[in-house]
């Protein structure tokens, strides 16, 4: 007969398991060492990514949940072991990751005296998760991890947090484990009101300037092939947001492009002229909207999300609608009939010809000059195979990305939105890796972002995780150069940096590496890159002035769009 | 926007840290919270918090939705003065000899409708319940006579509904989970 009398510690092990756990990223320590123990009996089941640093174990672990849909999980000791996660809780929580955070704690008899390691994680982490709970008694371990990956993984995703107590895991308790599958005071599964569906397809019959936004949530709820079967039928012009990205695909005729402070014009431009616009699963937020009092204008707005807080929270709506994206595109779909608006599409179409000739081509054909971001960009997109998934850093790096890779397969997009974690790319590149081992993951990184986590470098080393770091590399804190160009009289403070040589670097972890600084270089390197499924870091040099446009300037109105440093386009002229 | 003195109930579980949570969010608004008053209500297991605070109602809209998003909390309402029955009740400790040696102060507690708690050879305490401005205007009045110390309470509420609204919340809810352990069983 098995022994249910078992440790606190393996109650956890056991109760992650039941959740269906099979991947954990973390770092030991004192107080976390009796689950680091009992973990020793479970490798066959659990698997255990020893990161460098913290930071990079729940990096990892975004990565990870975004890729497959699970919630990440992160095992770190108390203390710093848990302040180090609280960066990514932020950025989890800001972007929806369903995050389990499991931190060690001293015994509860020395809560509260300043012992060693110890810091009032639960306190700390108030605002930076969905929920986080104390555990002092080995009892509570099973119940409370299944409440956990409930409360992470339904609704509106985020980040969780069991600070367990050392008595807590050393305890002995009779096991049994039961999932979570109702709270009383929380629930995740808005219905919908079909009067309310009935209204959206009445609106759209009457509108002659639709547009639908699609963001994160979109992505969150699987809702990729019912926004399709909406947009389609109700040819409808889709716009996605930064982390909508890859909702719907890249080719698609109705896919209109990004939206936002460096969006493309036509569905920047059309906010403004917009009668109708359906925001499905997005927040809104100040990068998306630019000043809250001039956006959209001319527009009825239908806002989706399945966060009712989210409702009316950042820009009035004229319809708020509590509905999971999924559910509501499905009801739609059903209810909706096709538009006629050639006029309204072609508009779309003009401006983005206009950006394809002042903005785009320039990067991806240029004459002569430094290697662009946008071309070496789209020249993996190219050669990479169609699913691949592009992971970012934050900066120029991540707009030129988005901008610039190509989408063919849903959730190929994967980058810190909300938060804007410099850092956060290798790392999450990582986690993407090991949640979908079959894709090629590339990594388009700063010199800075880089080294923000480049320690992970030893994960990837030990673990053989085939990540492609494509390194733009300026030799600039590029962003906050350009604004300083742009803003600040060209006084480039504190925005030089010195670098190491990356190559050196990445070699002495085993990883191979390639250079390039020639255009005609490109094709080749990008090809050696891909030759295999290994680890690989392509160093390429950006000219060090290379800037991202177009831009709309932060908090103003969309009336205005720099396409170059001294050209702006005028949507409305 | 207009700013005033609204009235916000938080029905939730009873939770360890739940409070910081809550008043984290009000602090990130930039809302200070003028009182704040918790304890079991008539439902068994189910806390109620009572808050006030200065602020505009839009703002504090937003608030209650975020407060709302807290696993814990089961439901929040927004109310203006006029939606409820609400009361304060203050403590007042003056000297007792004040009592024999000020005429008028035996008069002011009269008129006030206040009443005495408590005489101790020492000191006297005073207990009024009313409304801020007249808890208030007695605090004001005896403020002459060497008040030794002064407290007021939170509000405590009642609706002019005639149920609270929590309940066909619970009724509801507890409907939703019995759905979902059915379609499990």
């Amino acid at each position: 007969m098995e022994n249910n009398h078992i440790s606190g510690a393996e109650a956890l092990l056991k109760s992650l398991i039941c959740e269906g756990v099979d991947t954990i990223f973390g770092y030991p320590g004192g107080q976390i060492i009796s689950v680091y123990d009992k973990l020793y009996d479970y490798t066959d089941q659990l698997h255990h990514i020893l990161v460098r640093h913290e930071q990079g174990a729940i990096h990892a672990a975004q990565g990870y949940a975004r890729t497959t849909g699970r919630p990440g999980v992160v095992i770190v000791t108390s203390g710093p072991g848990a302040t180090n996660v609280i960066t990514g809780l932020a950025d989890a929580l800001m972007d929806n990751t369903p995050i389990v955070v499991i931190s060690g704690q001293v015994a509860s008899d020395f809560l509260g005296t300043d012992a060693f390691q110890e810091a009032d994680v639960v306190a700390m982490t108030q605002q930076a998760t969905k929920w986080a709970i104390q555990i002092r008694r080995p009892e509570e371990i099973p119940a409370a991890v299944a409440r956990a990956f409930y409360i992470a993984s339904t609704g509106r995703p985020g980040p969780v947090v069991l600070d367990i107590a050392k008595d807590a895991q050393v305890g002995m308790m009779d096991w049994s484990h039961e999932r979570c599958r109702a709270i009383r005071s929380y629930d995740p599964c808005p219905k919908i009101n079909p009067q309310d569906i009935d209204e959206v397809a009445q609106l759209l019959e009457t509108a002659k300037k639709p547009m639908i936004i699609a963001g994160h949530g979109v992505m969150i709820a699987n809702a990729e092939k019912s926004l399709l079967e909406v947009a389609e039928k109700g040819n409808i012009p889709v716009a996605t947001t930064l982390l909508g990205l890859s909702t719907i695909p890249s080719d698609h005729p109705l896919n209109k492009g990004m939206v936002g402070m460096h969006g493309n014009l036509g569905p920047n431009s059309a906010s403004l002229e917009a009668d109708l616009i359906i925001g499905v699963g997005l927040r809104f937020d100040d990068r998306v909207v630019g000043d809250f009092n001039a956006y959209a204008p001319n527009a009825r707005i239908v806002h989706v999300d399945i966060e009712s807080a989210e409702l009316n929270r950042n820009i009035k709506t004229f319809k708020a609608i509590h509905a999971d994206a999924d559910d509501f595109f499905k009801a739609l779909s059903e209810k909706i009939k096709p538009t006629n608006n050639p006029e309204w599409l072609a508009k779309f179409d003009t401006r983005d010809k206009f950006e394809t000739e002042k903005v785009i081509n320039p990067i991806l054909k240029p004459a002569e000059g430094p290697l662009h971001m946008g071309e070496v960009i789209r020249a993996v997109a190219d050669a990479a195979p169609k699913n691949a998934i592009c992971v970012t850093d934050v900066g120029q790096n991540q707009m030129f990305a988005a901008r610039y890779f190509r989408y063919h397969a849903d959730k190929s997009f994967l980058s810190s939105g909300g938060l804007g974690t410099m850092g956060f790319g290798l790392p999450a590149a990582m986690g993407a890796k090991i949640g979908a081992p079959d894709r090629t993951v590339c990594l388009f990184v700063g010199d800075g972002g880089l080294q923000m986590t480049i320690q992970e470098l030893g994960t990837i080393m030990a673990y053989n995780i085939g990540v492609k770091i494509i390194l733009l590399n300026n030799d600039y804190l590029g962003n906050v150069r350009q604004w300083q160009e742009l803003f600040f009289n060209s006084r480039f403070s504190q925005t030089p940096l010195v670098n190491p040589d990356f190559n050196k670097i990445a070699e002495a972890y085993g990883i191979r590496t390639g250079k390039v600084t020639r255009r005609e270089d490109l094709a080749d390197a990008i090809a050696d890159m891909l030759s295999d499924d290994k680890a690989y870091l392509l160093n390429a040099a950006i000219g060090s002035d290379e800037m991202i446009f177009p831009m709309i300037a932060a908090g103003t109105s969309y009336e205005k769009i720099m396409i170059s440093k001294n050209e702006n386009y005028f949507p409305l002229k | 926007m207009e700013t005033k003195l609204y009235t916000i109930t938080i029905f939730s579980e009873n939770s360890v840290g739940l409070l910081s949570r809550v008043s984290l969010i009000f602090t990130r608004r930039g809302i200070n919270i003028e009182s704040i008053s918790a304890s079991s209500c008539s439902i068994p297991g189910v806390t109620k918090w009572i808050i006030t605070a200065f602020t505009n109602r839009e703002l504090l809209d937003q608030v209650a939705k975020q407060v709302e998003r807290c696993i814990e909390v089961l439901k929040v309402f927004v109310y203006d003065d006029d939606e409820i029955i609400y009361q304060e009740v203050a403590l007042y400790k003056i000297e007792t000899n004040l009592l024999f040696e000020e005429p008028h102060v035996e008069r002011i507690i009269r008129e006030h409708s206040a009443r005495i708690l408590e005489i101790k050879r020492d000191f006297t305490v005073i207990e009024k319940t009313g409304h801020y401005r007249e808890t208030e205007a007695l605090f004001e009045e005896l403020k002459r006579f060497n008040l030794k110390q002064f407290v007021r309470s939170g509000r405590v509420i009642v609706t002019q509904s005639p149920n609270e609204y929590i309940t066909d919340y619970l009724v509801e809810q507890n409907r939703r989970i019995n759905k979902i352990n059915d379609a499990t069983e």
